[in-house]
């Protein structure tokens, strides 16, 4: 195989597996920064996996090639719907984060293999998708000599697509007021209430986001990798992408980063086979790789002080 | 009638059975300084708090401009021209100085903030009253005098006709009371109306034109300040005349208990305690004066072992235990009262016994073998309630249920039950109401008498000024000056506090 | 303190009739009989002794990674690393019995037993130390050796214990088995095994650690408030790592006895064991006390077993039984909810009566 060849490989592979943690970060990154500490990210992507699956088994024959984008958006909104019994959990019920964040990974897989076991008679996996993402070939930009081969030549759309919310989520966070507004309460809550924010509905902003952003990345999951759903569809992506958003320092251009970066390594164990230095190496590094590196990072790279300052704390009225 | 800017009417708050105020009413006119007077518990916060929007009263009303006001939440005070300046104050350190100012009422432009429209906007405020900021740095590496500047700003951004300034000096160094003073001045020549709530006199008497003392949720007195006496404004707030002698008896002091010399502490890699030497002798009481951050703290944590000291030493009755462990030096009869008495000298939501037994729980006759005799110290919990007069329901009540005043009592049973030979006491009157101060300061005096070293470190001046046999004066890490508490003033503290005069050359 | 237990138990109470409650509703939405069900259920999980051995079994790795996330949690740590810890326990002993397949059976099961303990131990205990001496969430350090426990167990089983070719590693010998012919026939051949015993005497030993030991005191008190601690001469450090290590050696005595008691075996695997998420259900239910783990266990082992039964004799998913589990999770997670209706209700009065009682 040539260079160029290899590096398209590389490339697109990667940012395969990168498209799902992107979005999923990104969630994760809207909800933190809100002061709601999001490691319900995995049931959000099982939710998302499981109801874009369905929709696109249901009405493939009708959408055609459009079907998995809309299935996207399906998966989105159910996450959403998702998302809403972790931001009444804790917004209002005063729950512990981390104990309704682990409620969502219990109740995800348990609630989509009993629906999945319902709609197809009894198995525990759906049927196979005919419609699924395929790989993208930019028109004009692949013209380019090496470049457009490497990095616009059958690769991933929605992995661009991803890269752009990213840039977008970045904007939305640091130049709006909403984005302003939305940090503080995960800030400082009482300050934003005595400045009349309400820290309540800025919450629910950020964690629906993350619902709808985590529901997006497990579509992208199950329409692009697995390419139906299982209970093993999903499989540490939640983890990995709650990873990135912390590698990224909740900041939606390093998760991103951050999320590019799993993709790669947990591209490797695929494409390992094909570069010569790495084909001697045993898979299993590649595999534990993200999680090693991100313990690594936490230990020697990052302070305490980067996470919002009122990450994980209900905010009681009246203090 | 007058016009009023705020007026108050018969209002009162109730917290389940609990009155906290009770038929309150006041007036305030534009263009005046109006202090609020009371102890703390006194009811001010609560009043404060519903004129702010935080609470709503149970009855009564409040009128803004001659009308009758709704306030259900902060905002609708704010729109009312209601601003507030928070004691602890109300700020994120992560975002910068203009951030914090904007937040809430942000200029757009599309859908994104209008930063230059916002800096101009508070630039030209920023002139007409004085205020110096630096609109571009992050709140958490501003000086407290400027962060209170922040929170004035807030309210004039947000055009306050009305501001509150709870507690608005207790962090501040003499200079930076100076400045707030002026800036006071300046806002209520531009007629705005000013809250003022405090507990110190003398800052009323130089700034408010009118006080209102309240004492147990009730209007005691509404009076002119240029017509009434500091020591009659203290009896409205106490409610009885105060008993301020001591009994202080004649005491050796020949022998040093705790000899510091030459000592360092970084926190934070930043210096904090710079060569400072300290001694302490038997039957002595050394105040430690100085404004909150000029390393008191970082002190008191190399001395309990808490923090490590990078250079100098720690000698208690000869023993050598700089960077001993916290439990060594307690074992070396060093008791301290901590400063953070909720987070830092009590376990909330363990028993009084178990947090009367924090420091001997694990070792015999407490602990035998590994295993707790939790009979042992519940006897030993109940007989210390008697005698240190803790009201309490039992030794096994949670200590988190218990007032702030009994709850300084547990701590203060318990160091002092150890027989320490120097005993730490920071802030130990801080939050708690003057019964308690009494009692405290009694307890501290006791120990002198009884012949123990006692060093006090406080940012109340007064408290330093009245029980200290000796006072030293900590600024930006050392101790810029040693003074007799009888032949010394709180000007003359004030400014050493501040690092202006290095008395020790003057004398 | 009487007062604390109570409401934690109202709080479980409501919150385990709830999560049936929500688990009927799903049922009727789909057409299923939930009254039918939940007979199934319970006739699944105890109806004979077989099926009381299986339910007893399932609660062993239950309870004693519910005490490990309890242990951890008493020390403000929210170990999520149960189930890296679990399988951790499982490949140690396994291994272990395989390679002395020679020691005498009690030698051999003690010390297949402490392996696995160890190595539980060992990956929690890196958690510890990088919590204590770094300051690194634990959270996020237990979720991530949860994914390195699995492949490097996937790679060690494949590798180093199956057979060329195989994703499973050989059957221990029997004498390490702790399910004995003696226990079969009392059963009708369930997995019902020793390790219920351990299980049983390891929940007294936590009780007692927690409330009559120094260790265990000091484990609160750092969990508590870690600042107080240090005041009062706790290492805090010390503590920290020694609560995260006991968390560990429970998981992972978890999984050893499952290895040996249950599996007889360790395999390749696609997921995380769930067992190691079910045991932190089981302790929040039981709000981390070591007694209350013991009944939750036997509910959620029973939900367990009886689902099994639930489509055999119906076509209903089994899976409602792990919904019915994470909603009484949720319930359990919202108990502000019901704390303050029952402040409200007479349940106040009550105690207060009481209180007053009590101090004359």
């Amino acid at each position: 195989m040539s260079l160029t060849t290899i590096l398209m490989t590389v490339f697109s592979t990667t940012l395969i597996y990168a498209a799902p943690l992107i979005f999923t970060a990104l969630g994760g990154t809207f909800s933190e920064r809100s002061g709601v500490v999001n490691v319900g990210l995995e049931g959000m992507m099982i939710v998302g996996a499981f109801s874009s699956t369905v929709f696109n088994l249901a009405f493939a024959n009708v959408l055609g090639s459009a079907t998995p984008w809309i299935s996207l958006l399906v998966g989105a909104v159910f996450g959403l719907l998702f998302s809403i019994l972790h931001a009444v959990a804790t917004i209002n019920f005063r729950a512990d984060h981390i104990i309704s964040g682990t409620v969502l990974n219990l109740m995800a897989p348990a609630l989509c293999v009993f629906l999945t076991r319902i709609f197809y008679s009894g198995k525990g996996q759906t049927p196979v998708l005919d419609q699924s993402m395929g790989t993208f070939t930019f028109p004009v930009l692949s013209q380019i000599p090496f470049i457009g081969k490497v990095l616009f030549t059958r690769t991933s759309l929605v992995a661009f697509l991803a890269v752009l919310v990213g840039i977008a989520s970045w904007y939305f966070l640091y130049r709006t007021n909403i984005g302003l507004r939305l940090r503080s309460v995960g800030e400082n809550p009482t300050a934003a209430d005595t400045l009349g924010i309400n820290v309540g509905t800025y919450r629910y902003l950020g964690v629906l986001l993350s619902g709808f952003l985590g529901g997006i990345g497990g579509a992208v999951m199950a329409q692009s990798i697995t390419l139906n759903f299982s209970a093993s569809t999903i499989s540490g992506q939640g983890f990995m992408s709650l990873a990135a958003m912390i590698f990224g320092k909740w900041n939606p251009l390093g998760a991103t980063g951050a999320a590019i970066f799993f993709g790669l390594a947990q591209s490797l164990p695929i494409i390992g086979g094909y570069i010569p230095v790495l084909s001697h190496v045993n898979s299993v590094w590649f595999q534990i790789a993200p999680y090693a590196i991100t313990v690594i990072v936490l230990v020697f790279f990052l302070g305490k002080a980067v996470a919002p300052a009122a990450d994980g704390q209900n905010y009681i009225k009246g203090k | 009638m007058e016009d009023y800017v705020v007026e108050i009417k018969h209002i009162t708050k109730k917290f389940g059975d609990y009155k906290a105020n009770d038929d309150i009413s006041l007036q305030l006119k534009k263009g005046e300084i109006l202090a609020l007077l009371g102890e703390n518990g006194a009811g001010k916060s609560t009043l404060m708090g519903m004129l702010s929007g935080l609470l709503t009263p149970t009855a009564g009303e409040i009128l803004i401009n001659g009308k009758k006001a709704v306030m259900s939440n902060p905002r609708d005070a704010k729109k009312l021209g209601i601003g507030m300046v928070h004691q602890h104050f109300m700020l994120i350190p992560a975002f910068s100085v203009l951030e914090n100012i904007i937040l809430g009422d942000e200029p757009t432009k599309g859908s994104f903030i209008n930063y230059q429209k916002a800096a101009a906007t508070i630039q030209a405020l920023a002139q007409k009253y004085q205020l110096d900021i630096d609109l571009k740095a992050k709140v958490r590496d501003i000086t407290v005098g400027m962060q209170q500047r922040v929170e004035i700003m807030k309210a004039l951004y947000r055009q306050a006709n009305v501001f509150i300034f709870d507690e608005p000096t207790a962090a501040l160094t003499p200079q930076e009371i100076d400045q707030l003073i002026k800036i006071l001045r300046a806002l209520a020549a531009e007629g705005k109306a000013v809250i003022f709530i405090t507990h110190k006199l003398k800052e009323i008497k130089e700034v408010a034109d009118r006080c209102v003392v309240i004492r147990m949720g009730k209007v005691i007195a509404t009076v002119e300040v240029s017509a009434t006496k500091e020591e009659a404004l203290a009896e409205m707030m106490v409610g009885r005349k105060l008993n301020f002698a001591l009994d202080k008896q004649k005491m050796a002091q020949e022998k040093p208990v705790l000899e510091v010399k030459g000592l360092n502490v970084e926190a934070h890699k930043q210096l904090k305690v710079a060569g400072v030497d300290l001694t302490v002798h038997e039957g002595e009481i050394v105040g430690v004066a100085g404004v909150d951050g000029n390393g008191q703290s970082e002190l008191i944590e190399a001395l309990t072992g808490l923090r490590r000291v990078k250079k100098g030493s720690i000698k208690v009755n000869g023993k050598q235990l700089q960077n001993a462990s916290a439990r060594k030096i307690s074992e070396e009869g060093v008791g301290c009262i901590p400063e953070d008495r909720q987070n830092v000298g009590l376990i909330l939501p363990l028993t009084i016994a178990e947090n009367l037994a924090l420091k001997d729980y694990y070792h015999a006759p407490a602990s035998k073998h590994g295993f707790l005799n939790y009979k042992l110290i519940n006897q030993t919990g109940k007989q210390l309630i008697k005698d240190f007069d803790i009201r309490s329901q039992s030794e096994t009540e949670f200590v988190g249920d218990l007032s702030g005043g009994n709850q300084q009592k547990v701590i203060v049973a318990r160091e002092i039950a150890k027989n320490p030979a120097l005993l730490i006491a920071a802030n130990p009157t801080r939050g708690v109401d003057i019964g308690a101060i009494e009692y405290i300061h009694e307890k501290i005096i006791e120990q002198r008498n009884a012949g123990r070293a006692v060093l006090l470190v406080s940012f109340e001046l007064d408290e330093i000024l009245k029980l200290s046999d000796r006072i030293v004066v900590m600024h930006e890490g050392q101790i810029v000056g040693e003074i007799d508490p009888q032949h010394t003033s709180s000007e003359e503290l004030g400014l050493m506090m501040a690092g202006k005069t290095p008395v020790s050359q003057n004398r | 303190m009487f007062n604390k237990s109570f409401k934690g138990l109202s709080t479980a109470l409501i919150s385990i009739i709830a999560g049936f409650i929500v688990g009927a509703i799903a049922m009727l939405v789909f057409g299923y009989d939930p009254l039918q069900n939940y007979q199934n259920l319970l006739v699944g999980s105890l109806g004979d002794i077989y099926s009381i051995g299986e339910t007893l079994r399932n609660m062993i790795p239950l309870i004693l990674t519910g005490l490990g996330f309890a242990v951890a949690s008493k020390a403000g740590f929210f170990n999520i690393g149960g189930p890296g810890q679990y399988l951790m326990g499982w490949f140690g002993t396994i291994a272990f019995a395989l390679h002395f397949s020679q020691l005498p059976g009690i030698i051999l099961i003690i010390g297949a037993l402490l392996c696995g303990a160890l190595a539980g131990g060992i990956w929690s205990l890196i958690a510890g130390v990088l919590r204590a001496y770094f300051g690194t969430s634990e959270v996020i350090t237990t979720i991530m050796l949860n994914y390195i426990a699995l492949y490097f167990v996937n790679f060690a089983v494949k590798n180093w214990l199956a057979a060329k070719g195989s994703d499973s590693s050989p059957n221990i010998a029997r004498k390490a088995s702790l399910n004995t012919h003696f226990l079969q026939e009392l059963t009708h051949n369930s997995t019902f095994n020793w390790g219920f015993f351990i299980a049983l005497v390891i929940v007294g030993l936590v009780w007692i650690y927690f409330n009559k030991t120094r260790s265990g005191f000091e484990i609160k008190a750092v969990g508590i408030n870690e600042a107080a601690s240090k005041y009062a001469g706790v290492n805090v450090k010390r503590t920290i790592v020694i609560a995260m290590l006991l968390s560990g050696v429970l998981a992972g005595l978890g999984g050893a006895i499952d290895g040996l008691g249950n599996f007889q075996n360790i395999s390749v695997s696609n997921n995380l064991p769930n067992v190691g998420f079910n045991g932190m259900a089981v302790a929040l239910l039981a709000a981390e006390n070591p007694i209350g783990i013991v009944f939750a266990a036997l509910l959620f082992s029973a939900l367990q077993i009886g689902g099994l039964s639930i489509s055999v004799y119906s076509n209903t998913p089994s899976e409602i039984v792990e919904i019915v589990i994470a909603a009484i999770i949720f319930f359990v997670a919202i108990k502000y909810v019901f704390e303050r209706f029952l402040k409200k209700s007479w349940l106040t009065r009550k105690q207060q009566a009481k209180k007053e009682g009590a101090d004359k």
